[in-house]
């Protein structure tokens, strides 16, 4: 949210997708987010995700509650409609809009204080119903925008800036979003954009919930020694499972790395999913095993990230409530309403 | 015989049934009414439940009135006594020359019946008993034995209440022979027992005519579908969870692609209320009619995002379907006790269009005409129904449509309208009516997008915490809501035969009670002008009754005469000439009850000084 508006100009040289966008399309105003924010790199790595996917911006209703995080969708797709909802109550704003048209694409971007305390409940709801969207929590273990309390996700230990420790278990919204039903669930880290835009893109083509827990260090309030949210914590306890890249088109697709170490997954809308292993045991189809490993490695204080699962073969409500094909919103009275004879009908059975 | 002469009356008295929550005695009772109402006699049925499923009280009291007053009388003429727990506070309830109605299976001491009504004991459990030997059908038939004897006493036509159970169980041939041989065992054994009929009676008319008998929630629900809603989100709390539930059966009814079998709708029950009017408030915004149906708490808890739809602009439909008060207050009693609270809804400076039905024909008429306001105004719409309409049969006239009409969908900006070069500023007041244009997510690549938010923000929708801009802001949304002034239903003024100078105010559920008052009144010399209102912001007509009368009563049934307030809070008159006539435990206001509250307040302005002494 800010007074400044970026110039129009582009430069002529700007390299474009398939639509004939630039990277300028998907950019929105300028963030008044802290200089180093980690959720200025989430953005980049939201917009890089929709340039190459070649989305149309307007065609994606960002949606978020209220904090540091939720402002971020004024930075990213302009021409895009945006809900800065209230806190915590993304989800359910999110689900309400993806029912009235189920055509566009649904980007949920929330923080760790929304989701995870004030909107825990929403946050499991919506994913439990397999809203088809892409949530986007952008996690920093702390609430900025009141300079610095710990949230819900804060490790237990972790030390806040004012050298306080934090002495309540953590919520691990990952765990949480496999346990609730989940359909595409990762991790990822705002500072490693190369694992963070194929991870969005393939969350935008999965049709189904899909859920994103990006660990965000807070450059003001929880960038410090002490904090597990800090870039240097983050850097260090980083254990990825696998890197990928999202493929999409009518191309063969073309895999060209080692037998064994890559493992293509297929999703609804034909892009490809290209999940090059970096741990040879790790599955992404194990819900199960998933939940398992993350324990795991919390336990050893490693965070880890990359695809944790994904259902190809997933649903959304749409189709759990068995919704027409046309959107809701479009529909007209000529469809809509049963008409005087049919009411005629009503009445005369109450009589 | 009693020491009071029986009450002799046809076609017009009170029969109350005190039943234990949970014995199946529903049904049975729905029957009863309904079938008075098949011999052409209007009647006015109410529930009166606990909050709980099983083992508490429970009592259906059904008012047979030829002359068509639809609100409750007060008074038991006739008392079904099935609920020993309740007995003495049952007996105690009956007028003085009543009928008594019992189980006499097991005898009673004669110290627990009154000498001034007559005792009509029949013995169910033994009839019952000799006939079924399942535990189960043993309370059900039970029921519907008592449903025979009555048919007897009151001299009713038996094929009448065949016919109707035939109906409920059309296809169920077991179950239909099985109800009616039940009916029979009990008219069979009045007629042979019994002196029959007595001095209460039914007897054939023609004053019910085409009109419907119906629940206010069914009716909103019809409503809903009628005006286009398409998604509904909703948590289950009473007495509003019926309107979810009907609207869910008639959107199986009427809204399914005949080809595909897949609906035109969604609904979906919330985790709880905040969700419900967040997904409400998320379709609105994406240009699809949303509604949800709660009660006063689940209000409390929505008051945030309602704040939210009227400073963001955005449509949404609550049904608050009205209980007693406050916090779990009484949630199986009804109340017109949320009206300040839905008012001015949410924290900073908030008003709120409420529409008043008074029955189940303008529930659906309310209901759907709210999802047009709600689009044309882009903001909350709360239609104020309470559990006496919502949750209770009543006759209505028949819900009429006009197959010519179409949504209003208020004030959208298309992908046309933009090429076209119009100017598009969200909260831009383009015509004066403080109505702005909105666009809905996707219509356009490059112009008509914006940014929703609960924050301060230009007419262009560009975040400002300006203090000259929000105030231009707020100063719309007043001129908005005087819009709305002259959108929502006129309130309806009824004249006195004479010229009076005292008027008298009402709103919902209380009309038909107030309207047999105005003939009570009358009948002890009080003329009264009277008026309706049916909606918030109020009509300048208003003011204009209130101008033109001394005194003007507010009937209503709350504590603290909210809407009275809400009329000095908007008026600016002086509280003095607005006279509080208030009911407020639960039950249903009478007319008995508004003719004494009113007719001693006039009896007072009517007294006559005493002469002064002549020194």
């Amino acid at each position: 949210m800010t007074y400044i508006a970026k110039p129009k100009f582009h430069h002529p040289g700007l390299k474009k997708n398939e639509l004939g966008y630039t990277h300028r399309d998907y950019e929105g105003k300028i963030s008044t987010l802290c200089a180093g924010c980690g959720h200025d790199s989430i953005t980049a790595s939201i917009i890089e995700a929709c340039y190459e996917l070649s989305i149309e911006p307007h065609r994606v209703a960002k949606i978020s509650g209220i904090g540091c995080s939720s402002k971020t969708p004024d930075y990213f797709l302009g021409n895009s409609h945006g809900f800065n909802s209230v806190h915590g109550r993304m989800p359910s704003v999110l689900t309400g809009a993806n029912l009235a048209n189920r055509d566009l694409i649904y980007l949920g971007v929330s923080g760790d204080g929304d989701s995870a305390s004030i909107g825990f409940g929403q946050f499991a709801h919506s994913i439990r119903r397999g809203v088809n969207m892409t949530y986007i929590v952008e996690n920093n273990g702390v609430y900025g925008l009141t300079k610095g309390q710990f949230s819900a996700t804060a490790d237990r230990g972790s030390k806040s800036k004012k050298g306080v420790t934090n002495t309540d278990n953590a919520i691990d919204l990952v765990a949480i979003a496999l346990q609730l039903g989940a359909t595409f669930v990762a991790r990822s880290f705002s500072g490693d954009k190369s694992q963070l835009v194929p991870l969005i893109a393939a969350a935008i083509g999965h049709k189904g919930a899909s859920f994103i827990d990006v660990i965000s260090p807070c450059i003001a309030f929880n960038n410090h020694a002490g904090s597990t949210k800090s870039f240097d914590y983050v850097r260090e306890h980083n254990d990825a499972v696998n890197r990928l890249d999202v493929l999409v088109g009518r191309d063969p697709i073309a895999v060209d790395y080692a037998p064994g170490t890559v493992q293509v997954v297929e999703q609804h809308d034909g892009s490809k999913i290209a999940l090059r292993k970096i741990d040879a045991d790790y599955d992404p189809h194990d819900r199960l095993g998933a939940q398992t490993f993350l324990q795991k490695h919390a336990a050893k204080g490693q965070i880890v990230t990359g695809l944790l699962y994904v259902d190809p073969d997933a649903e959304d409500l749409h189709a759990h409530l068995n919704t027409v094909e046309t959107p809701l919103n479009s529909l007209e009275a000529d469809t809509l309403c049963p008409g005087s004879a049919a009411l005629d009908k009503f009445n005369a059975s109450l009589r | 015989m009693p020491d009071k002469k029986p009450i002799s009356s046809v076609n017009d008295f009170v029969v109350r049934f005190a039943n234990v929550n949970g014995s199946g005695s529903a049904s049975a009772n729905e029957m009863f009414a309904r079938a008075i109402l098949r011999h052409g006699v209007p009647v006015s049925p109410r529930n009166i439940f606990p909050s709980n499923i099983q083992g508490l009280p429970t009592w259906y009291e059904v008012r047979v009135t030829e002359a068509g007053h639809l609100g409750a009388r007060g008074g038991v003429d006739m008392m079904v006594a099935m609920n020993p727990q309740t007995w003495d506070k049952d007996i105690a309830g009956i007028e003085p020359g009543g009928y008594l109605f019992y189980d006499s299976t097991k005898p009673m001491p004669s110290t627990k019946f009154r000498d001034d009504i007559t005792v009509i004991g029949v013995p169910l459990t033994a009839i019952t008993n000799s006939t079924y030997t399942d535990p189960r059908q043993r309370q059900l038939f039970k029921n519907i034995i008592y449903l025979g004897s009555l048919s007897a006493l009151l001299d009713m036509d038996p094929k009448l209440i065949e016919q109707l159970i035939g109906e409920q169980y059309k296809g169920k041939e077991k179950l239909l022979s099985s109800n009616v041989h039940a009916l029979h065992l009990g008219r069979d054994w009045a007629l042979q027992n019994l002196k029959c009929p007595i001095g209460l009676r039914v007897k054939k008319s023609d004053k019910v005519g085409d009109r419907i008998f119906i629940e206010g929630n069914s009716a909103a629900a019809l409503g809903a579908v009628y005006g286009g809603a398409t998604v509904c989100a909703w948590y289950p709390i009473t007495p509003s969870s019926s309107v979810a539930e009907a609207f869910t059966a008639h959107c199986k009814k009427y809204r399914h692609d005949p080809a595909t079998g897949q609906a035109k709708y969604a609904i979906v029950q919330g985790e709880d209320e905040l969700a419900s009017i967040g997904i409400v408030i998320g379709a609105s915004w994406n240009g699809a009619r949303a509604f949800t149906a709660t009660s006063g708490p689940g209000v409390s808890l929505m008051t945030e995002f309602i704040g939210l739809s009227y400073f963001a602009e955005i449509p949404a439909v609550i049904m608050n379907i009205q209980r007693a008060g406050p916090s779990t207050g009484m949630p199986t009693r009804t109340q017109q006790c949320d009206i300040i609270a839905c008012a001015y809804a949410s924290h900073g400076d908030t008003k709120h269009v409420l529409l008043f039905p008074e029955d189940p024909a303008e529930a659906f008429e309310f209901a759907a005409a709210a999802f047009d306001l709600a689009e044309r105004l882009q903001t909350t719409i709360f239609l104020m129904l309470d559990l006496d309409i919502g949750m209770n049969h009543r006759l209505c006239r028949p819900l009429k449509w006009d197959d010519s009409k179409q949504y209003d969908r208020g004030k959208v900006m298309t992908a046309e309208m933009l090429d076209e070069g119009r100017d598009f500023g969200r909260y831009l007041d383009v015509d004066g009516d403080g109505i702005p244009y909105r666009t809905y997510p996707g219509t356009h690549p490059t112009k008509g997008a914006y940014f929703t938010r609960g924050t301060s923000r230009d007419r262009y929708a560009r975040y400002s915490e300006e203090g000259s801009v929000y105030a231009d802001n707020m100063q719309r949304l007043v001129r908005k809501f005087e819009t709305a002034q002259d959108l929502v239903p006129r309130p309806l003024q009824a004249n006195a035969a004479k010229p009076t100078k005292y008027g008298v105010i009402y709103f919902g559920s209380t009309s038909p009670a107030m309207d047999e008052a105005i003939g009570l009144l009358e009948t002890r010399g009080h003329q009264l002008d009277r008026l309706r209102i049916r909606a918030f912001p109020f009509h300048s007509s208003v003011a204009s009754f209130l101008a033109e009368h001394d005194f003007v009563y507010v009937v209503e049934q709350n504590r603290d005469s909210q809407l009275r307030q809400l009329i000095v809070n908007e008026n600016g008159i002086d509280p003095v000439r607005l006279v509080p006539i208030v009911h407020y435990d639960g039950t249903p206001i009478t007319a008995r009850y508004i003719a004494k509250a009113i007719g001693d307040h006039q009896d007072h302005l009517k007294v006559t000084p005493l002469r002064k002494a002549v020194s």
